[in-house]
């Protein structure tokens, strides 16, 4: 349920019924809060292969299409990456664009 | 014993199963979903060489197990589509998990079931443990005497599920009714499928333009008014029960409610059964009228939901009643039936009948018209007073000592 509908909780005979609620509702939710280590994304190193994209199970790398028209990286949403650190692991050996950092207190 | 009652209904020489599987093969369902299992494995064999002769459009999914059987009937039904399955025993318990995961989501869902003996001792014949045991997953459980009634209750149950939003399944009892080979009278199938209608659910996953989350996460805030819902619907469910029996009467002409009473009105003493011991007790009841006693019997056709206030006021006037069950609960105390019905009674204020507890027939054992004789020989000693009834379970035909 939503952040709205979690201060007025609703009753069974408004409910939807059976198990179901609005679509998207992940997005709503901030799971960035349970990382211990963050991923640093450096920008000059990037070669935008996507390959972390394509790896994060969070979809928290972020694209854009840049001037070329062409996808590129453009950073890390931290409120949903939970510091998994698949992409600094997936990053090409020689690249190595996103190191894992300790998550300050 | 069984007439045409429908003006362009066929009288036929079929078993259960294969009735079973013609209702299926008229309602035509979208998916169909199961694993074979013994005495049940006919519906689902005779269906799926339906499909694959061209004779109906649905598409059969042969899983690898009865969970995978009924995960699949969910997922098609959640898609959108009208699904149906069937099974038995150990194939119920294996679906266990996902038959509370059916009704959770409140899917339309139609099971075609054949009560069976659980394991262990391994035991393919008839008895009605697989059912009880899931009497608390939130489907509606109708019950059939013979195989007219299979046929029937199929037909009934594709309208109440969908009406109800409540996954529904209709039993036989194993080899008795399942590969008993009886008259039944078929209608046509342009008459089913105009009784049964084209499935339009509300909302489906398959729905693009109104997509939603199935089936999130939902914890101490949310659970219990889902539940809550649950036990609604069913109690909410009686009505769409009686009201889809009334247009079937208005149809095909065969009448149904929650249960039948067969010379029960003016009865002094009284058999509550289900299934097909029903027919056997039938006989027992005509046979002691003739001698003068005013015997009489309750058949439960649908268990859940459970028909509490109407069976309180039907069984207020009997003096003594034996409530049957084809199940033991192993609780130490009462089986399924005769704790619905004592409740039944207690609830409504209903104090004055003797009520006594029989188990009976598990794994097919043999129950016949002299043993159900002689429990309504122990009633009719019981109601007037010569006897005090028994204050635990009793069984019949078991070898105890």
């Amino acid at each position: 349920m939503n952040k709205e509908s979690t201060n007025k909780k609703l009753t069974a005979a408004e409910l939807p019924v059976g198990d179901y609620v609005e679509p998207g509702t992940a997005v709503a939710f901030d799971t960035g809060s349970w990382r211990s280590i963050r991923p640093v994304w450096n920008k000059d190193k990037c070669i935008h292969c996507l390959t972390c994209w394509i790896s994060c199970p969070d979809a928290s790398i972020k694209i854009a299409p840049d001037e070329k028209k062409e996808t590129v990286v453009t950073g890390i949403d931290y409120d949903h990456c939970k510091g998994c650190g698949i992409c600094s692991k997936e990053c090409p050996v020689k690249v190595q664009a996103i190191t894992m950092e300790q998550e300050k207190k | 014993m069984i007439k045409t009652v429908f003006s362009k209904g066929k009288l036929v020489a079929k078993t259960g199963n294969e009735v079973m599987a013609e209702a299926m093969r008229q309602i035509e369902p979208d998916v169909v979903a199961a694993y074979p299992i013994t005495p049940a494995t006919e519906i689902v064999q005779i269906f799926s060489q339906f499909v694959a002769d061209g004779v109906v459009k649905s598409e059969y999914v042969a899983v690898e197990s009865e969970h995978s059987a009924m995960s699949s009937t969910i997922a098609a039904s959640a898609a959108g589509a009208r699904a149906m399955t069937g099974t038995s025993s150990q194939g119920l318990c294996l679906m266990w998990e996902m038959l509370y995961i059916a009704s959770g989501l409140r899917l339309p869902i139609v099971m075609a079931e054949v009560n069976r003996a659980i394991s262990a001792p391994l035991n393919i014949h008839g008895d009605q443990s697989d059912t009880m045991g899931a009497r608390d997953s939130g489907w509606i459980q109708i019950y059939s005497e013979n195989s007219q009634e299979a046929y029937d209750n199929m037909i009934q149950a594709t309208r109440i599920a969908e009406k109800a939003k409540l996954p529904t399944l209709v039993t036989t009892d194993g080899f008795i009714i399942s590969h008993c080979m009886e008259v039944v009278e078929l209608y046509p199938d342009a008459d089913v499928k105009a009784f049964v209608g084209e499935y339009k659910p509300e909302r489906y996953l398959l729905d693009t333009k109104k997509p939603y989350t199935l089936g999130s996460i939902d914890l101490q805030d949310y659970y219990f008014e889902h539940r809550y819902q649950l036990a609604q619907a069913m109690r909410d469910s009686k009505d769409i029960i009686l009201n889809v029996a009334k247009d079937f009467e208005k149809t095909f002409g065969r009448k149904y409610e929650m249960y039948e009473k067969f010379m029960l009105d003016d009865a002094e003493v009284a058999i509550v059964v289900i299934g097909s011991t029903a027919g056997t007790a039938k006989v027992v009841v005509n046979e002691l009228r003739e001698k003068g006693i005013k015997a009489g019997l309750l058949k439960i056709r649908v268990f859940r939901p459970f028909p509490t206030e109407q069976v309180a006021k039907d069984l207020a006037h009997v003096k003594a009643i034996a409530v049957l069950d084809r199940a033991d609960s192993c609780s130490g105390a009462f089986a399924p039936l005769h704790a619905d019905v004592v409740s039944s009674l207690y609830a409504a204020g209903v104090t004055t009948p003797k009520v006594v507890n029989y188990v009976y027939g598990l794994g097919g054992r043999e129950i016949n018209t002299t043993h159900i004789a002689e429990v309504y020989e122990t009633l009719v000693k019981i109601a007037s007073g010569a006897q005090k009834p028994a204050n635990q379970v009793e069984y019949i035909n078991v070898r105890k000592k």
